[in-house]
């Protein structure tokens, strides 16, 4: 703190100016992201359920608290799709001779940015964290599964598949792909959406289930394995 | 006067029997929308987005014989508590963790709609 000051205020003398983090991050990140993103809490649960449909894009309100830096700071200068079939499958989803298909055409490229701002709105986002206190509740220390037992549980027993895909050509596509969520997400987060979706979000498209931590806890470190195998 | 009260006291059983066992399809079909055509399909024809990769299939919820053939406490059952509560898969949810009572009615009411009402 005292070093940070110090150096300040040399820069300072120096005649550089010292971009402290603050008014002018939120400023760019609002103008550049906030017009699809929520920023702030939307206060969903006080809201009716169809609000979900009018999203334009996932809320970044918590972002601090669900991802890695550095995964969004080279996700923001490359950014693969991460949901197959959009942030509201059922406004991207035609009916088709064989079944449903994703209208690729109605799917947006989502905006790259360059690594200064990657830089730059990674940090701003790490800022926003208002549910620490949640996180810091949760006692999950990864570890390993086999990742055929891992697998078995993701799909057969536990069907998770049947939205989220644990390999690029496996899996449903109405839910975000889960092959990169160890690169993604913080561990914790992955631990909590399991366990409680719903607390992340009133509308969540995903289907909240009671389950038990140690069930939990193997799901989460399947998608560590799993995603640790990708590579 | 006796015959008055009688009847105060059935209009009013009317409606309580009404306002808890009745769904409003229209709100049920807006549910899912939301929660069930990724499975079910866009038309309810269980052909939905997800199903390339399922080893079992989503009920065909137009299917008229297959679908009168359910009570609705069996389809609000297997809404709420998932297939494995009917002796099906799991792949299908339970989401009495998303959906309140009335909005698993409405979806009822919706169900109807689409297996018997063309
Ligand atoms: C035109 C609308 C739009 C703009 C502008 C936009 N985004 Fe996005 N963003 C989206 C959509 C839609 C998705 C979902 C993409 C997907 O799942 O593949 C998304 C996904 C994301 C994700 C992943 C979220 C998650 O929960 O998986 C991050 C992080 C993100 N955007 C950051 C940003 C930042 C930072 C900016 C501004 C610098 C920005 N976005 C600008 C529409 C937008
Ligand atoms: C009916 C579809 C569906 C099923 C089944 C499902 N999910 Fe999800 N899941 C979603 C959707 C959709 C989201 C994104 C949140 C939203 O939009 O509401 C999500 C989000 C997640 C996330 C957070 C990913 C991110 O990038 O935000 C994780 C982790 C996850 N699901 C794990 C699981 C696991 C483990 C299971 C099995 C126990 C499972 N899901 C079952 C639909 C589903
Ligand atoms: C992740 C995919 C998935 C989603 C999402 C899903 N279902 Fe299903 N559903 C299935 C599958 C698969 C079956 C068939 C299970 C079987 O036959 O063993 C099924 C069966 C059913 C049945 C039982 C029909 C019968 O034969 O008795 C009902 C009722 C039902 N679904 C309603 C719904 C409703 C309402 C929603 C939305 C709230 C929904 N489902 C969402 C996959 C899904």
């Amino acid at each position: 703190m005292k070093f940070r000051f110090i150096l300040s205020i040399a820069l300072y003398l120096c005649g550089v100016s010292v971009q402290t983090f603050g008014a002018d991050a939120l400023a760019w990140t609002a103008a550049t992201c906030g017009g699809c993103h929520a920023l702030q809490d939307p206060l969903y649960d006080q809201k009716p359920v169809d609000e979900r449909a009018n999203r334009k894009a996932p809320p970044l309100f918590y972002a601090g608290n669900k991802f890695r830096r550095d995964w969004l700071v080279s996700w923001l200068q490359k950014p693969d799709r991460i949901r197959p079939a959009g942030y509201f499958p059922p406004a991207h989803v035609v009916s088709g001779p064989d079944g449903d298909i994703v209208d690729e055409t109605s799917l947006q490229q989502h905006p790259d940015f360059t690594q200064q701002e990657a830089v730059r709105a990674a940090d701003y986002l790490m800022s926003l964290t208002p549910y620490t206190a949640r996180l810091d509740e949760i006692e999950y220390a990864p570890g390993s599964i086999s990742w055929k037992m891992g697998n078995l549980n993701f799909g057969k027993f536990r069907g998770c598949d049947a939205c989220h895909r644990d390999a690029p050509d496996f899996g449903g596509v109405s839910g975000p792909e889960l092959y990169t969520a160890w690169d993604r997400l913080q561990p914790k987060f992955i631990f909590s959406f399991i366990s409680n979706p719903a607390a992340w979000d009133a509308h969540t498209l995903m289907p909240h289930v009671e389950l038990n931590p140690a069930v939990v806890k193997k799901l989460a470190d399947y998608l560590k394995v799993n995603g640790e195998d990708e590579e | 006067m006796k015959t008055a009260k009688f009847i105060v006291v059935l209009a009013g059983l009317a409606t309580v029997h009404l306002s808890y066992a009745d769904g409003d399809a229209s709100e049920g079909k807006a549910l899912y929308r939301n929660y069930c055509t990724q499975c079910h399909g866009v038309t309810g024809d269980g052909k939905g987005v997800n199903i390339p990769d399922m080893a079992v299939l989503p009920r065909d919820h137009t299917d008229t014989s297959e679908m009168s053939a359910r009570t609705d406490a069996e389809l609000t059952k297997a809404i709420k508590h998932g297939g494995k509560a009917v002796n099906k898969s799991v792949l299908m949810p339970a989401w009495e963790g998303n959906l309140n009572d009335q909005q698993v009615a409405n979806l009822v009411a919706y169900l109807r709609e689409l297996c018997c009402n063309k």
